[in-house]
């Protein structure tokens, strides 16, 4: 069978990340990288593949030519190939027209399960799982803590795994194709080994533009978002309040603060 | 006035806290309009009405509790394109966000997620989002098709507009890819008298420095002095001193309370995402080097063994 994993190339969450004029996330002044969040969903498609079941791991992107780093880094913790969708017209993509694009290339590839992060580490909105689901038609078995895979092979196959939900642990199934996404809780993802960086070097990175994926030009990027930043604005940040040394009397002069403030 | 349709989150009919706060934001856009999906329409009626819902939408279908997330997409898109809502509101829940999601795909009209406070505006409603670890507050606005909208909990300040609302019974067809994922059990967690995590005025977080499950009851003892829901940094859960659904921060339950207490959490930059819009910050952590401290109003370099014992007492002399 296939497997899908989408990645991000996203900029660093412990960098100062910031907005550019025109709404758009500044991607110049902060080093990017594979968001961590997908570690997790590229761990638990090679799992999966090391649990016995038969099938190809493909990488996807949507991003400038440098998010190719994030498709070589997942590359080196295992998988086979990985397609870059690189196109200038992308630039200021919202999540509805991300997912488009997504679908198409998954579509273009084929697939039996698409594996995704929970959600970006950058927009952090956790939707794109779910959309896709509904672009391709297929069900969605998102926010995994667990996974597994039984039966697959020949267009049969089930994806089943454990949610845990607002208000309840729900266990949860569907067949495949199907569309997972998976949390930071199952499981700290590998570090690319010496030899797993020497191998991702062979392997095969298909670069696609919006003409290859059938989709015209004005039906993606910042003019086509179907929604727009009005303003941006850095918050000040937050006043410094008092800091006291407990000398004996820090839980009462804690009281007193929360007093003062009507919380008690 | 057109209608603003607010998907109803509710526990067997119970309404929860932010379908209240939906329901007062959506007054300032429209018509407020409830879409209850599930069973117990009848008692949540009244308070839905009670918080100003005019009308409210019914659809009780066992396909709602059987399967995820996709039949509650089927029955919100179904209504909404019955009509010409002004917008939809649904609370910034993980079911909530996707289905929203998959709503704005159908309905070809645009998102916007986890926005902390909703306006009108002349082109439709301006939400206000807390973005980049609340580093940066955005205002924004959708400009194609209904505006389908995801708030947060803790946006607003519910107040009650009385109206007696009229009872639509919806029938949906459902599509065939409602019925695709299948939830085989539901395990509900342990009811607690304690408030929950999202919707808690106050939260006490306990972290590293709790240093093991057995002194949780430390962190447990204030929050219930001041009556707040116990939070646990990710190190606390990763290391299995409290629960995985008590987590705060990117990963976990994102909180934004009038009062967050960190308690021998140190503050990385994951753990403030998920507390930085708290209104009002204290921390207790015996490093004084801890980047928490950079966040509160009151701060208290301590053993926190020593000063929550101390603060508990306190707290209940002075009830």
């Amino acid at each position: 069978m296939k497997i899908v994993v989408c990645v991000k190339y996203v900029p660093d969450a412990t960098g100062d990340r910031g907005f550019n004029d025109d709404g758009t996330t500044d991607r110049e002044s902060v080093d990017s990288l594979l968001s961590e969040l997908d570690e997790y969903a590229i761990e638990q498609a090679l799992k999966i593949v090391e649990s016995g079941v038969e099938a190809e791991i493909t990488y996807l992107t949507v991003g400038p030519d440098d998010a190719k780093d994030a498709l070589r880094k997942a590359l080196a913790m295992g998988g086979d190939n990985a397609i870059h969708v690189n196109d200038d017209d992308i630039a200021g993509t919202d999540a509805l027209g991300t997912s488009l694009i997504l679908a198409k290339a998954i579509e273009d590839a084929g697939f039996d399960l698409v594996v995704c992060g929970m959600a970006s580490t950058d927009a952090s909105m956790g939707v794109v799982p779910a959309m896709l689901a509904e672009r391709l038609g297929v069900p969605q078995v998102t926010y995994l803590d667990e996974i597994t895979v039984e039966g697959a092979g020949k267009g049969g196959g089930v994806v089943k795994g454990r949610r845990e939900g607002d208000v309840a642990t729900e266990l949860i199934e569907a067949s495949l194709p199907a569309v997972v996404s998976v949390t930071d809780r199952t499981g700290e993802a590998r570090y690319p080994s010496f030899k797993g960086i020497m191998a991702a070097k062979k392997k095969t990175v298909v670069s696609k533009d919006l003409d290859d994926l059938g989709i015209e030009s004005d039906e993606v990027g910042l003019s086509a978002a179907w929604s727009v930043v009005d303003t941006a604005t850095k918050r000040p940040p937050r006043a410094k309040g008092e800091v006291v040394e407990d000398e004996g009397e820090g839980g009462v002069q804690l009281a007193a603060f929360l007093a003062a403030k009507k919380f008690i | 006035m057109a209608e603003i349709l607010v998907l109803v989150d509710h526990a067997d009919g119970a309404v929860r806290k932010p379908t209240l706060e939906l329901l007062t934001l959506a007054r300032r856009l429209g018509e407020p309009a409830a879409v209850f999906l599930g069973k117990g329409a009848e008692g949540a009626t009244e308070t839905l009405g009670r918080y100003g819902a005019q009308k409210v939408y019914v659809v009780d279908a066992p396909e709602v509790d059987e399967y995820l997330v996709a039949p509650a997409v089927d029955a919100l898109a179904q209504i909404a394109g019955g009509g010409a809502p002004g917008a939809i509101l649904v609370a910034s829940s993980n079911d909530g966000r996707e289905i929203a999601a998959r709503v704005a795909v159908r309905l070809e009209s645009g998102l916007i997620t986890d926005a902390v406070d909703v306006e009108a505006g002349p082109e439709g409603p301006v939400t206000e989002q807390s973005v980049f670890a609340a580093t940066y507050q955005v205002k924004a606005h959708v400009t194609k098709g209904t505006p389908i909208i995801t708030v947060k909990p803790n946006a607003a300040t519910p107040e009650e507009a009385p109206a007696t609302p009229t009872v639509e019974a919806v029938t949906v067809d459902f599509t065939a890819s409602a019925t695709g994922t299948k939830v085989v059990s539901r395990a509900p967690r342990e009811k607690s008298d304690r408030p929950e995590l999202t919707e808690a005025d106050i939260v006490v977080s306990g972290g590293r420095g709790v240093n093991g499950a057995e002194n949780f009851h430390v962190i447990e003892s204030v929050a219930d002095a001041l009556g707040a829901a116990v939070g646990a940094s990710r190190a606390a859960v990763d290391a299995g001193w409290y629960p995985h659904s008590h987590q705060v921060g990117q990963t976990g339950t994102q909180v934004s309370p009038q009062l967050y207490v960190a308690v021998g959490i140190s503050g990385a930059i994951q753990h403030r995402a998920g507390m930085q819009t708290s209104k009002t910050i204290v921390a207790i952590n015996k490093d004084e080097d801890a980047p928490i401290f950079d966040l509160v109003d009151y701060g208290v370099v301590g053993d926190l063994f020593k000063v929550m014992p101390q603060l508990e007492a306190e707290i209940n002399k002075r009830k």
